[in-house]
């Protein structure tokens, strides 16, 4: 279910809230995660903004006379006006973003789309699936886990990536481990014998992962075909559909329903997505060209 | 030239019928530029009947008709001197409400910041459409669902629709490729409209039975000369609309069609329609409902200066699609169905209504003739799954 | 007489639904085996004789490739069996495994099985079947690491 989240006002000429119009944001801090993805630490440059988000919403992130991007949001909403967008160096405007200083403006707008209800995971245990870049619209879902631990029971984490190089969030990963109570395995599809463990695609490290299916939340977030896999996987084990999420991406050139480009069957990526219970795309989801 | 008729003492209402002569409909014309209106209307130009400014009733395509088939359009000259004796042109009013090159707003840079300047005033202008059909008229309802009763609102679109005063004119003849009786959306302009006419033409006269729609719509028709309507008009137009019921060019049957399009994702008529279309994209573009837009952001050559501009696109492009590395749908089968599906079955999904209001324009305007209508009676006729009612029948 | 395996082989999805003789006998050829960190438990070529049941630890699938050197291509961990080139011709290892980690196991003869499913067809069913989904288990993981889904295909 979407929330319609506290929206900062920019106005257009007509005084009506205009959603096409950017909120200028300035680069803290460029850091390089992965050898072709980064993350920008961005702060308001009005210090009275009221932003505020949900886990797994997205901004739509401008640089300045090149274009525009929908990125997920991979802060701690608690942060929030802080935000951080971990994204790859795929395009012309990613590009550009690559480019960026700490000092440097950039355009925000948003929050848009539809959460991770993690309020729905509450008294169950908690599966996270999450493959390569997708952790990082899971992230903000993890911190709110975090906050409110007592909430949930087992809380497991299965993250798979191309090689350990590509791993997100390294650091932090570790530290959560430790701290938190938080089950974390991870796997690579492929590795030098320096590494000590797992190889094999993440759907392989669902059949044995410590949650009663018959009680269980789950969140996953990936590759298409990926989440597909893990999807069935899940669902093998006995997970509810109803309580399966996943995170759907598409082109999107507004992301506010207008453009039409990030249609997904009969939905707007942009504004009934980009999470997803399940149900919602299970008779679309790897139909082909659709 | 026929006398000056008194009008009556009453204030017009909503709800009443007046007749007004020919040689008066200049002062409903003129009745609206006095209230700072630009009049927007059918004229002639090209081999065309478009939509544009009119400056008076000299603009309006008097004694002309159209002849529209699949990937066919023609003007030919009527044997009277209707000013509305036609159906529709590649125009749709989404042209004036929905720009096809908008400027969204344009920002400067400031030492490392961002300054967003603000548009000018000129941007929202009032317009009053003269001869809007009734599948117009719910064409422009679609959008109106898109774009103003969503979670977010088109400030430039709502702008531009309040403003809007709309002429309503209801159709004396069906179109070749018209199917609104099928889409439930004419002949008959039923409301949104401000003003309706039915132009009639018959033992020597010639005059406009207007209904008055909005107390806007009174408001304007008490400058122009007109008398109360009899039911003997009244049954003329209804007879004349009757008759233009009964000629639709084309039918489309939207019994369980949601459902048809949904279970029929693999039919091959996708691949048949495939080998014809051109990926084009003209249906979208003459199509009223169709709103699909890109954003381009540019920059000067200082890069100090930037604009952000909107214009229409066309699901029929290969990159609409596009996402890191590849098109989600690669192929013209898959882009002419998603076009059809989301026009007849997923639009039902995200607005409650069809995205056709059967306007026949798609068929017009396709270079190759695709006719959306036949292409779904393929479907139909040989449906790859049965819905459960239909188990008895026996397979072609 | 109760092999002590025995209650551990029926515990185990992978012997779920084996008639009771069988485990008997299959808990017969097998026994507790454990490997440190790094031990080589078979290489690529070795006589493929043994399958094993991995009761905790990981064990990684390896292969010497030219220019990247000793590439890992699969894990298999806690609960998981490592190991069916015992059940085809010619016998023989087509990967090097190697303990991860401290790993405990069962270790099954499976040369005395081969014999044994030859002799009884039954027993030979039960086996390959389970044999079977494991193999298509892993084929299909397999086919998703190809596909190199987190791959940049800009």
């Amino acid at each position: 279910m979407a929330t319609m989240l506290e929206q900062p006002e920019v106005l257009s000429a007509g005084l009506v809230p205009d959603p096409m119009l950017p909120m200028s944001y300035r680069i803290q801090r460029v850091r390089q995660e992965t050898d072709d993805t980064f993350t920008l630490e961005l702060l308001p440059e009005d210090s009275g903004e009221r932003f505020s988000f949900a886990p797994g919403q997205f901004n739509m992130l401008y640089v300045f006379g090149v274009g525009e991007v929908p990125i997920s949001i991979s802060s701690d909403p608690d942060d929030a006006p802080m935000l951080k967008h971990t994204t790859r160096v795929v395009g012309t405007v990613t590009k550009a973003m690559r480019k960026l200083k700490h000092g440097e403006t950039i355009g925000i707008r948003g929050p848009f789309g539809t959460h991770w209800p993690v309020e729905e995971a509450a008294g169950r245990d908690v599966v996270i699936v999450a493959g390569g870049i997708g952790l990082a619209p899971l992230r903000p879902a993890l911190y709110r886990l975090m906050a409110e631990r007592e909430k949930y029971r087992k809380i497991v984490l299965l993250y798979g990536t191309r090689t350990p190089e590509d791993m997100l969030y390294r650091h932090e990963l570790e530290q959560w481990r430790g701290k938190f109570d938080l089950q974390i395995e991870v796997t690579v599809d492929r590795a030098a014998s320096s590494w000590r463990g797992n190889v094999g695609v993440v759907t392989t490290m669902i059949p044995r992962a410590p949650f009663d299916p018959s009680n269980t939340f789950a969140m996953v977030c990936g590759p298409e075909v990926m989440m597909r896999f893990t999807v069935m996987e899940l669902l093998k084990r006995g997970v509810v559909p109803e309580r399966t999420y996943l995170s759907a991406e598409r082109n999107m050139k507004c992301g506010i329903g207008f453009c039409g480009h990030c249609q997904y069957g009969p939905t707007f990526v942009c504004k009934d997505g980009p999470v997803f219970a399940f149900p919602r795309i299970a008779s679309i989801i790897g139909k082909s060209e659709i | 030239m026929g006398t000056l008729r008194v009008m009556t003492a009453q204030p017009l209402q909503v709800g009443d019928n007046v007749v007004i002569e020919r040689e008066h409909l200049e002062h409903l014309l003129q009745s609206l530029f006095s209230r700072g209106y630009e009049v927007i209307g059918p004229t002639r130009r090209e081999g065309a009947i478009v939509y544009d400014h009119l400056k008076s009733t000299e603009d309006l395509p008097a004694g002309w008709s159209d002849e529209q088939a699949g990937g066919k359009y023609r003007l030919k000259p009527r044997k009277d001197s209707a000013l509305f004796g036609y159906v529709v042109g590649p125009h749709s009013w989404k042209k004036f409400l929905y720009p096809a090159l908008q400027r969204l707003w344009h920002a400067a840079r400031n030492g490392k910041g961002l300054l967003i300047l603000p548009e000018e005033e000129n941007g929202r202008p009032k317009y009053a459409f003269v001869g809007v059909r009734a599948c117009e008229l719910h064409g422009i309802a679609i959008q109106d669902k898109v774009f103003l009763d969503g979670q977010f609102v088109d400030p430039n679109y709502k702008s531009r629709r309040e403003n809007l005063f709309l002429v309503a004119v209801n159709c004396g003849q069906a179109g070749g490729n018209c199917f609104c009786v099928s889409m439930k959306t004419g002949p008959k302009a039923v409301s949104g409209y401000d003003v309706a006419l039915t132009e009639l033409l018959h033992d020597g006269r010639h005059y406009f039975l207007a209904e008055v729609g909005t107390a806007r719509g009174a408001e304007v028709l008490e400058a122009v000369p007109h008398q109360p309507a009899s039911d003997a008009d009244r049954q003329q137009a209804g007879r004349l609309l009757d008759e233009t019921a009964r000629h639709m060019g084309r039918k489309l049957d939207t019994r369980g069609i949601k459902e048809l399009l949904y279970r029929n994702y693999e039919h091959p008529q996708w691949d048949a329609v495939a080998e014809r279309c051109l990926s084009c994209a003209n249906c979208t573009m003459v199509c009223p409902t169709c709103f699909c837009t890109t954003v381009e952001d540019v920059t000067d050559l200082t890069g100090g200066h930037a604009e952000r501009w909107r214009r229409w696109d066309s699901c029929f492009t290969v990159d609409f699609s596009y996402i890191h590395g590849g098109s989600v749908r690669a192929t013209p089968r898959s882009r002419y169905r998603q076009w059809m599906t989301h026009k007849l079955a997923t639009w039902i999904d995200q607005f409650g209504v069809s995205g056709c209001v059967g306007c026949g324009r798609c068929i017009t305007w396709c270079p190759v003739g695709i006719d959306i209508t036949v292409e779904t009676g393929a479907i139909r006729a040989s449906d790859l799954v049965r819905a459960p009612a239909d188990q008895s029948r026996e397979l072609p | 007489m109760i092999h002590t395996l025995e209650p551990i082989l029926r515990e185990h999805p992978f012997f779920q639904g084996m008639p009771d003789t069988y485990i008997q006998l299959i808990a017969g050829c097998s026994m507790n085996v454990r490997f440190e960190a790094g031990h080589v438990i078979f290489r690529e070529g070795d006589p493929a004789d043994q399958f094993y049941l991995i009761r905790e630890g990981l064990v990684s699938l390896q292969l010497v490739v030219p220019h990247d050197g000793l590439t890992t291509v699969m894990t298999v961990g806690n609960g998981e069996v490592l190991g069916w080139s015992w059940l085809f011709p010619p016998y023989r290892w087509h990967f090097d495994a190697r303990a991860q980690q401290p790993t405990h196991a069962l270790a099954f003869d499976g040369k005395c099985l081969r014999a044994k499913c030859d002799e009884d067809h039954s027993l030979g069913y039960e086996i390959y079947k389970r044999f079977m989904q494991i193999v298509t288990e892993r084929l299909e993981s397999t086919r998703l690491q190809l596909l190199d889904m987190y791959g940049n295909h800009a």
